[in-house]
C-alpha cells in the first residue's frame, strides 16, 4: 500500500505534460516532462479567427486538452481508467476512496477556484490537470504541476473547480494509470510522436493549423489596426504573445520544451541527428520570443501604427518558414 | 534561449513571486530547467487583458445605474464570465440569460432564479436586487 507521504512533486512548465511526467514516475517509469510532452505529441499551431473568448480570437501553440494524456499513455503501453461524474457527491466519494488505497489521481480542474494561484491568473480556464495525492486535516494535498511545490486545497474549492461550467466542463473527471508496462520502450513511442508531430505542423489540409496556420494569423495580424481599430489589435496581438509565453508553455509558445525532448531523444536512442534538429528549434524558439518582444513592445505604446503591426506579420512569417524546414527534416528522419 | 537569458521581470500582478518553469539551454548546449518570475512583454500583455476587463466592468456597472442592464450584467463581468458560462451555472439557455441581463425582465425573475443568480456571484439575492451608486 502506497502511503502519500511517497509521492514526489516536481515543477514542470505545462500542466498536462507535468501530470503524465509525475503520475508515472509515482508508477515506477521515469519519465521526464519534455519527453511526455513529445511522445504526446504536444507541440501543434492553430488560429481559430471565429472561436472567440471574451471577443478575442483563439490561438493555440498545443494541442487539444487531454490529448497528450490519452496519446502518451497509449504510446507507453499504460492502461489508465478515467472516471467522470454527475453528481460532486458521487466525485468527492470516488475521490476519497482512491485517496484511501493510496492512489494519487489526476483531476480535470477550472484555474479560476483554485486559491493558490495569483488572482491575476485566475481566469475560467476550465482544462487544467493537477494531481491530488492524500488529505490532510480535511484538506486535499495537491501536487499542481505549475506550482513550485506541493499545496492544499479546501473540499469546497476543489468542488467548485471539478465541477465548473462553461467549456469544456470537466465534470468531475479524474484518471489514474492502472497497470504499467514492466519495460519501457522508448523507441517506437518517440517515434510515433515525431511522426504525429510532424503531420500536425505540415500536413494537416486546413489552412488554420500547422504552419499554414503561422501565415494565416501573419496575415491577419497585418490587417488588424485597419480591420478593428487600434485598441481591439492590441488586444488581439496580446492575446497571442499570452497563449505563447504565459503559464505553462515553457517559453515560446513550447517550442523550448519540444526541442528539450529532441536532445533527450536523441540521447535515449542514440540518434545524433535528433539532437542536431533540436538545436535548430532552440533557434526557431529564440525566434519566436523575438516576435513576442516586439509584439510586447506594440501592445505597450498602444499605438497601432500599420508598419509595426506588418513588421508583426513579417516576423511571424519568418517563424513559419523555419518551423516548415525544421519540421520537414524532422519527418525524414529514419528510425 | 540560453539559461543565463531567462527573464526575470516580476510584476505587481503576481505579487513577483510567482515562479514558472521555463526550458533553457546551458553553456554545453544541454537543456535545463529554469525558473523565472516574468517576462516583460507577458506582463504587459496581461495587464492589458485586466485593463479590459475593468473597464468593461465599470462601463458595465453605468450602464445597470442608466437602467440600461440588471444588474446581472454587472456581476456577470465582475465574476469573468460570460453569458455561456453563467447559463450553465444558472441552469438556463444562454437566450434566456440575455434576457434577464434587461432590466424590465430581471424585475419580474422570481425568487428561486435569484437566488441561484446570487449563489452564482456569490452574494445575497438582496445584494443582487439593491443595486446602487454605492455598489462596488
Amino acid at each position: 500500500m502506497i502511503n502519500h507521504s511517497t509521492f514526489q512533486h516536481a515543477q514542470s512548465a505545462h500542466c498536462e505534460s507535468g501530470v503524465v511526467s509525475n503520475l508515472f514516475r509515482h508508477h515506477g517509469m521515469q519519465i521526464s516532462e519534455p519527453m511526455a510532452f513529445g511522445i504526446g505529441a504536444g507541440i501543434f499551431f492553430g488560429h481559430l479567427p471565429f472561436v472567440k473568448v471574451n471577443g478575442v480570437p483563439g490561438t493555440t501553440y498545443r494541442t487539444f486538452p487531454g490529448a497528450i494524456f490519452n496519446k502518451a499513455s497509449k504510446r507507453l503501453g499504460v492502461t489508465v481508467r478515467s472516471e467522470s461524474f454527475r453528481s460532486p457527491e458521487k466525485a468527492m466519494q470516488a475521490l476519497d476512496e482512491k485517496l484511501a488505497q493510496g492512489t494519487p489521481v489526476g483531476l480535470l480542474s477550472s484555474v479560476y477556484y483554485l486559491p493558490y494561484f495569483p488572482p491575476a491568473y485566475r481566469f475560467h480556464f476550465n482544462a487544467h490537470n493537477l494531481v491530488v495525492y492524500g488529505k490532510k486535516d480535511g484538506n486535499y494535498l495537491v501536487s499542481d504541476p505549475i506550482m513550485d511545490v506541493a499545496t492544499e486545497i479546501d473540499p469546497e474549492s476543489l468542488v467548485a473547480a471539478r465541477f465548473a461550467k462553461g467549456f469544456p466542463e470537466p465534470k468531475g473527471k479524474m484518471y489514474y494509470p492502472v497497470a504499467m508496462p514492466d519495460q519501457v520502450k522508448w523507441e517506437k513511442p518517440i517515434q510515433q510522436g515525431i511522426e504525429q508531430a510532424c503531420h500536425y505542423m505540415l500536413k494537416i489540409p486546413v489552412p488554420l493549423f500547422g504552419v499554414k496556420g503561422m501565415r494565416f494569423l501573419a496575415k491577419r495580424i497585418q490587417k488588424y489596426p485597419h480591420a478593428v481599430g487600434d485598441r481591439k489589435a492590441g488586444l488581439f496581438l496580446g492575446n497571442v504573445i499570452r497563449m505563447q509565453e504565459e503559464i505553462g508553455t515553457g517559453g515560446a509558445g513550447f517550442r523550448f520544451m519540444y526541442a528539450a525532448f529532441l536532445q533527450e531523444a536523441a540521447q535515449q536512442l542514440n540518434k545524433p541527428v535528433l539532437s542536431t534538429l533540436g538545436t535548430e528549434l532552440t533557434a526557431v524558439g529564440d525566434l519566436w520570443r523575438n516576435f513576442a518582444f516586439q509584439a510586447g513592445r506594440v501592445c505597450k505604446s498602444r499605438a497601432g501604427d500599420e508598419t509595426s503591426y506588418k513588421d508583426l506579420g513579417d516576423m511571424m512569417v519568418q517563424c513559419a518558414a523555419a518551423e516548415e524546414v525544421l519540421f520537414r527534416r524532422l519527418a525524414q528522419v529514419k528510425f | 534561449m540560453k539559461q543565463e537569458e531567462v527573464p526575470q521581470d516580476g510584476n505587481g500582478l503576481t505579487g513577483g513571486k510567482f515562479s514558472q518553469l521555463f526550458y533553457a539551454v546551458n553553456k554545453e548546449g544541454a537543456y535545463v530547467q529554469v525558473s523565472s518570475v516574468g517576462w516583460e512583454p507577458e506582463n504587459v500583455a496581461m495587464a492589458q487583458a485586466w485593463d479590459e476587463i475593468h473597464q468593461k466592468t465599470a462601463a458595465t456597472r453605468q450602464a445597470v445605474l442608466a437602467g440600461k442592464l440588471s444588474p446581472i450584467a454587472y456581476y456577470m463581468e465582475k465574476n469573468l464570465m460570460t453569458v455561456e458560462i453563467l447559463a450553465g451555472y444558472v441552469g438556463k439557455f444562454q437566450w434566456q440569460v440575455k434576457r434577464h441581463l434587461k432590466p424590465s425582465v430581471f424585475k419580474q425573475l422570481s425568487d428561486h432564479l435569484l437566488q441561484r443568480y446570487a449563489a452564482t456571484f456569490k452574494i445575497s439575492v438582496a445584494e443582487l436586487k439593491q443595486f446602487s451608486p454605492t455598489t462596488l
